[in-house]
């Protein structure tokens, strides 16, 4: 079962905020979703290793060689607010990426 | 009650590549803000990462030289977190299967031996954009985003501060010695999270561990550690318990700060990254690595001591940095001898930098001129008087020695023609010097040499002077 909770600890960590009428909404959607995934446990998958990944290709690599960059002007056409080339974000506090 | 210390570090290094990650964009320190950095960066709609091969060859190469085992068959994953140092709303890691597991450093231990301290594993990630705080809002500059990252992550092997700083420090000079990393962490090449926790002595579980961030020298992480020790201590003789938090340290007072209590793992939502297939790493790829791997500190300590017979003292000094090290191999290269090599640099050079507050290659010094200078002092071109004044000259202006001491003038007189007839027009007019000598006044000489000296301006060859000076004063 998928609990309100639950609900509002993910819209949380995607700092999205939702009405009590959303949440309600979106809890039992989300619980829906959750029951057609667990109808996956039906099939036996006793030594099937994991997939990580669908395709079959391994390794593609890049060699370590720059390109210049996407120019700054046009990557700033999709950012709301900039200044002196800096993107500009309402104050964040550090509480960011653990790394 | 006593308590005894475990402490786990997190070690994140950046490579040193042409390019990102996961993006062509270039790697670079110090540009104008975001303009190193693309749309496979920012994560627009349709764009694919591909691996850079040769940040995955540095990683390896770090991993091996940390005695680590290289997996043949890894993946990255994915780490979801929104902030706005990083645009995607996930940093690509490696979360289930790291680039390499179960290597170790040794470091040296007060009775003068060594412990190992082990290293769980190692993997290659991207790191994150950087944001400036100014009152309401925050900036972005995306130029670190997607830097090649290999974070390094120790075994709770360490007991005490003083422990996780000699770990630091022989991290670094190893990473420093493969090339793969600047390893500076004044320009955050090398970052440090901490993780500590004390128990009763005796007790077998681990206490809670409490995460230390924000520290930016090795200095920091010795006094934040030690500072956490402390306040855990007191927590728990007053019967209280610590909880798992972040805290960070506050260098203006020394003290640790708390930032937030912390979140769970699984807030992470870590899943394979769809976008990267799978790297497979053969061993051929892992020999070949390793068949290139520059020689570390503790062999070219080593062969310093054992094949130029260097002091023990002296090779460490030299093998503390990778850029001395070079530096002194390539001096010696160039014909001057390992000793006197070894003494310049040790102390003519390392007092100018410090003195300048400069690193070496920030210096006008090469290897050939001060080989070229030691050769002169050896074969007695110059005084090491005015070795000094040579010395300076090369080190600040990077003028060829040889040249500068000829059209000064500098070059020591050593010439018996020309000084005998200093000599013997010095004892002429000095005849009381000359009986005080004969009467055993050894003192003499040292006022005839004086006379000397003067009248050549000091660029007699003393050594030189001595003899001919007594021979002189011995047929008078």
């Amino acid at each position: 079962m998928i609990e309100k909770k639950q609900v509002e600890h993910v819209a949380e960590l995607a700092k999205l905020s939702f009405s009590d009428a959303e949440l309600d909404h979106f809890t039992s959607q989300l619980d829906e979703i959750m029951k057609m995934v667990d109808q996956l446990d039906e099939v036996d998958t006793t030594g099937v290793e994991p997939t990580t990944h669908v395709g079959d290709l391994v390794n593609v690599f890049r060699k370590d060689e720059a390109k210049p960059g996407t120019p700054r002007k046009e990557l700033m056409e999709n950012v709301p607010e900039e200044q002196d080339g800096l993107i500009k974000v309402p104050a964040i506090i550090d509480e960011g990426e653990d790394e | 009650m006593n308590f005894e210390t475990t402490i786990g570090l997190e070690v994140h290094v950046e490579l040193k590549t042409n390019s990102k990650m996961f993006s062509p964009a270039p790697v670079t320190y110090g540009a104008e803000p975001n303009t190193s950095t693309n749309v496979i960066d920012w994560g627009f709609p349709g764009v694919l990462p591909t691996v850079n091969q040769g940040a995955y060859g540095l990683g390896i190469m770090v991993a091996l030289a940390f005695h680590a085992h290289v997996a043949h068959d890894t993946h990255f994953d994915r780490k979801n977190y929104f902030y706005p140092d990083n645009p995607k709303a996930y940093q690509i890691t490696q979360h289930e299967v790291p680039l390499a597991r179960d290597g170790y450093i040794e470091i040296p231990t007060p009775d003068g031996g060594t412990k190992q301290i082990g290293i769980e594993e190692l993997h290659v990630e991207e790191d994150a954009g950087k944001n400036t705080h100014t009152g309401q809002y925050s900036y972005v500059d995306l130029n670190r985003q997607g830097t090649p990252l290999i974070e390094i992550v120790s075994k709770a092997d360490m007991t005490s501060p003083d422990e996780a700083y000699a770990y630091l420090e022989n991290l670094r000079k190893i990473v420093q010695f493969t090339g793969a990393s600047d390893v500076k962490m004044e320009e955050g090449s090398m970052r440090v999270d901490t993780n500590i926790s004390i128990r009763p002595i005796g007790q077998k579980e681990f206490g809670q561990k409490v995460e230390l961030k924000n520290l930016n020298s090795f200095n920091h992480v010795r006094l934040g550690l030690a500072y956490e020790e402390k306040r855990q201590a007191r927590i728990l003789m007053n019967g209280g318990t610590i909880r798992p938090e972040t805290r960070r340290f506050d260098e203006a007072t020394g003290e640790t700060v708390l930032m937030r209590v912390k979140e769970g793992a699984d807030d992470y939502r870590y899943f394979p990254e769809p976008d990267i297939p799978r790297v497979q790493i053969d061993q051929d790829w892992i020999d070949d690595i390793a068949a290139h791997i520059p020689e570390m500190p503790d062999k070219r300590r080593a062969r310093y001591i054992n094949e130029l017979g260097l002091p023990e003292y002296d090779a460490g000094v030299l093998t503390d940095t990778k850029e001395m090290s070079d530096f002194f191999e390539e001096t010696i290269n160039d014909g001057a001898d390992a000793k006197l090599a070894s003494n310049w640099l040790m102390g003519g050079v390392n007092q100018y930098l410090n003195e300048n507050k400069v690193d070496l290659p920030e210096t006008k010094l090469t290897p050939a001129h001060l080989a070229t200078m030691i050769q002169m002092i050896e074969d007695g071109t110059i005084s090491s008087k005015i070795a000094k004044k040579v010395f300076k000259e090369i080190i600040t202006n990077g003028t060829e020695p040889r040249q500068w001491v000829e059209d000064k003038g500098l070059i020591q007189l050593s010439d018996p023609d020309q000084l005998n007839p200093i000599i013997t027009d010095v004892l002429d007019n000095n005849q009381q010097s000359i009986d005080d000598f004969k009467n055993g006044k050894d003192r003499a000489v040292g006022y005839l040499v004086g006379q000397i000296m003067r009248q050549t301006h000091g660029m007699a060859n003393p050594k030189v002077v001595n003899q001919l000076l007594m021979a002189a004063l011995k047929a008078r």
